[in-house]
């Protein structure tokens, strides 16, 4: 037969390498990064809640300052960039790979009937939580770097905070959430994520080998749960700031 | 019943000359079959066409088939856009003609995945399977005298478990049916089949890193859980055994020997 059809594995790299470069351990490390960014999802939002209490800013402002300076955060905060970062390279280098597993489509086909259409369109859904996030940064996180460095003079990002030349984070997003644009991206996106989460959340621990009659249907229910209660959390706040501004 | 039929012709093989893959030329090709019984299976339907085609003096249809009995996994049609046809728990073989209308058009395709490139019309190349079983699937068994049947106990549980994992019968349809072309329902299951029994225990480690290996080298796609692998796999084989696989692989990978 032919030589492409004939290859046999062979241990190439070392244990560790062949481990992590095979499927099954691609698979695990988006599982681990998405379980982690789930638990930040859950930080973060704690922290957005402040935006809610009626108190000009204060509470979220404080917040901010708190999670901006805080050495233990930062180092978290670097490590949380890093997995945003390899679940984003493996998601493209796995679909790439299972692209290629099917050089042919089939000229008709009802997945419908075997799957549903979350479970399939984790890409496309992972996509739009990608352009979500470039603006999300750009706009909040890069601003307020930026200006915490003294990078940028906009008329509302450099107010006093308390005795320090802090930014006020508050009136930033106040302003973001006053525009029915930034309101719609954020409200798309959340959709997104939670029609993401919703597979993925229980998908993760199937991926980590993590499937029995018991403990399933519970990680199921919770992880349904997880995906409508983060994103509706997230999704509430510019509604209601826009709604109230 | 009379019914249209799509089926996809190609003359060359996906495997050119030189030994790689390359999508072989094929089109999806109208044919009408008239008064069939809805009695008869789905391949003696194809049976009747290819009489048809015979008598015209046409090339008949090339398809797999074997035990028409759902036991030998050879028949792998992807009918109206579904491996083994609309039926679950069944091969194509096992199918009716009463699962269809008067008047209805079918579609039918070969198998699609890059480890499964088309030889002629609706038969492709499942040797990939044998080479992921050579890379592992089996136990060593000292020659010698016949070892009494019950000299290994093993418990009524894990005999039927193993015994349920064993029912795979290496069709392809999880292959054929999931989105990325990956293997891992049937991977999952025979090294499930094996690690389960007292037997498989001596090569358990080596056994999962092989043949993981060996179905990543041919090149069939990852896992996304999407489950179409389990929901038309005619053996019903589920997803806790890509679960059972991924703990046996990383539990290889972390302690056996092989650095
Ligand atoms: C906060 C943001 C995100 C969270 C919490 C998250 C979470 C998850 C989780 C838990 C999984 C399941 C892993 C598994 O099935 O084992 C997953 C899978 C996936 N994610 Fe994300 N994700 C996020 C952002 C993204 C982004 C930005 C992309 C792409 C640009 C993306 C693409 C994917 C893809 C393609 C999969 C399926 C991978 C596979 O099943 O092999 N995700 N995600
Ligand atoms: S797991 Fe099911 S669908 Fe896959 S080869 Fe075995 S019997 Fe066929
Ligand atoms: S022909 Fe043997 S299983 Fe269908």
């Amino acid at each position: 037969m032919s030589s492409t059809t004939q290859k046999i594995a062979k241990d190439k790299k070392g244990w560790f390498v062949d481990m992590m470069t095979s499927t099954i351990g691609r698979k695990v490390l988006m599982a681990l990064t998405g379980i982690f960014l789930c638990l930040f999802l859950i930080i973060h939002l704690i922290g957005n809640l402040q935006l809610l209490k009626n108190d000009g800013g204060t509470a979220f402002n404080e917040y901010a300052h708190f999670m901006g300076s805080n050495p233990l955060i930062q180092t978290v905060s670097i490590l949380n960039f890093t997995f945003i970062i390899l679940h984003i390279v493996y998601s493209i280098i796995l679909t790439r790979m299972n692209m290629q597993a099917r050089p042919r489509k089939y000229a008709y086909s009802k997945p419908a009937a075997n799957s549903n259409w979350r479970s399939r369109k984790m890409m496309a859904l992972g996509s739009i939580i990608l352009i979500f996030l470039i603006v999300h940064l750009v706009y909040f996180w890069g601003k307020m770097k930026l200006t915490h460095y003294g990078l940028v003079e906009e008329g509302v990002l450099v107010k006093k905070f308390g005795t320090t030349d802090q930014l006020h984070l508050y009136d930033l997003v106040n302003a973001a959430f006053s525009d029915i644009i930034m309101v719609v991206l954020y409200v798309v996106s959340m959709i997104a994520l939670a029609f993401h989460l919703s597979h993925g959340f229980q998908s993760a621990f199937q991926t980590f080998g993590l499937n029995h009659v018991k403990y399933t249907p519970l990680i199921k229910t919770v992880g349904y749960a997880f995906a409508i209660l983060i994103p509706l959390g997230y999704a509430l706040i510019p509604i209601i700031m826009f709604a109230t501004k | 019943m009379n019914l249209t039929l799509q089926i996809w012709r190609q003359n060359k093989p996906d495997i050119n000359n030189n030994g790689n893959y390359q999508n072989g030329e094929g089109k999806m090709t109208e044919y009408k079959v008239a008064d069939i019984s809805p009695d008869m299976s789905f391949l003696e339907m194809l049976d009747e066409l290819n009489e048809d085609l015979l008598k015209k003096g046409d090339d008949p249809v090339a398809f797999d088939h074997d035990c028409r009995e759902g036991i030998c996994g050879m028949c792998s049609l992807y009918i109206n856009g579904q491996p083994h046809g609309p039926e679950s728990g069944t091969t194509a073989c096992q199918l009716h003609m009463r699962s269809f209308k008067d008047g209805d058009t079918i579609y039918i395709e070969p198998w699609r995945a890059k480890a499964f490139p088309v030889v002629k019309d609706l038969v492709v190349n499942r040797s990939s399977f044998d080479r992921i079983m050579q890379a592992g699937g089996y136990v060593s068994v000292n020659t010698g005298v016949t070892v009494d049947a019950n000299e290994i106990p093993v418990a009524k549980t894990i005999a039927d478990e193993a015994f349920n994992m064993a029912a795979c019968i290496g069709c392809g349809a999880c292959v054929a049916a999931c989105k990325n072309a990956s293997a891992m329902l049937f991977v999952s299951a025979k090294v499930s089949q094996l690690s389960l029994l007292p037997q498989g225990k001596a090569e358990r480690k080596k056994r999962v890193e092989r043949m993981v290996a060996q179905m990543d080298e041919e090149g069939f796609g990852a896992c996304t859980n999407t489950g179409a692998c389990s929901a038309e796999c005619p053996k019903d084989i589920p997803l806790s055994s890509i679960a059972r696989m991924n703990r046996e692989y990383f539990e290889a990978k972390i302690t056996s020997n092989n650095v």
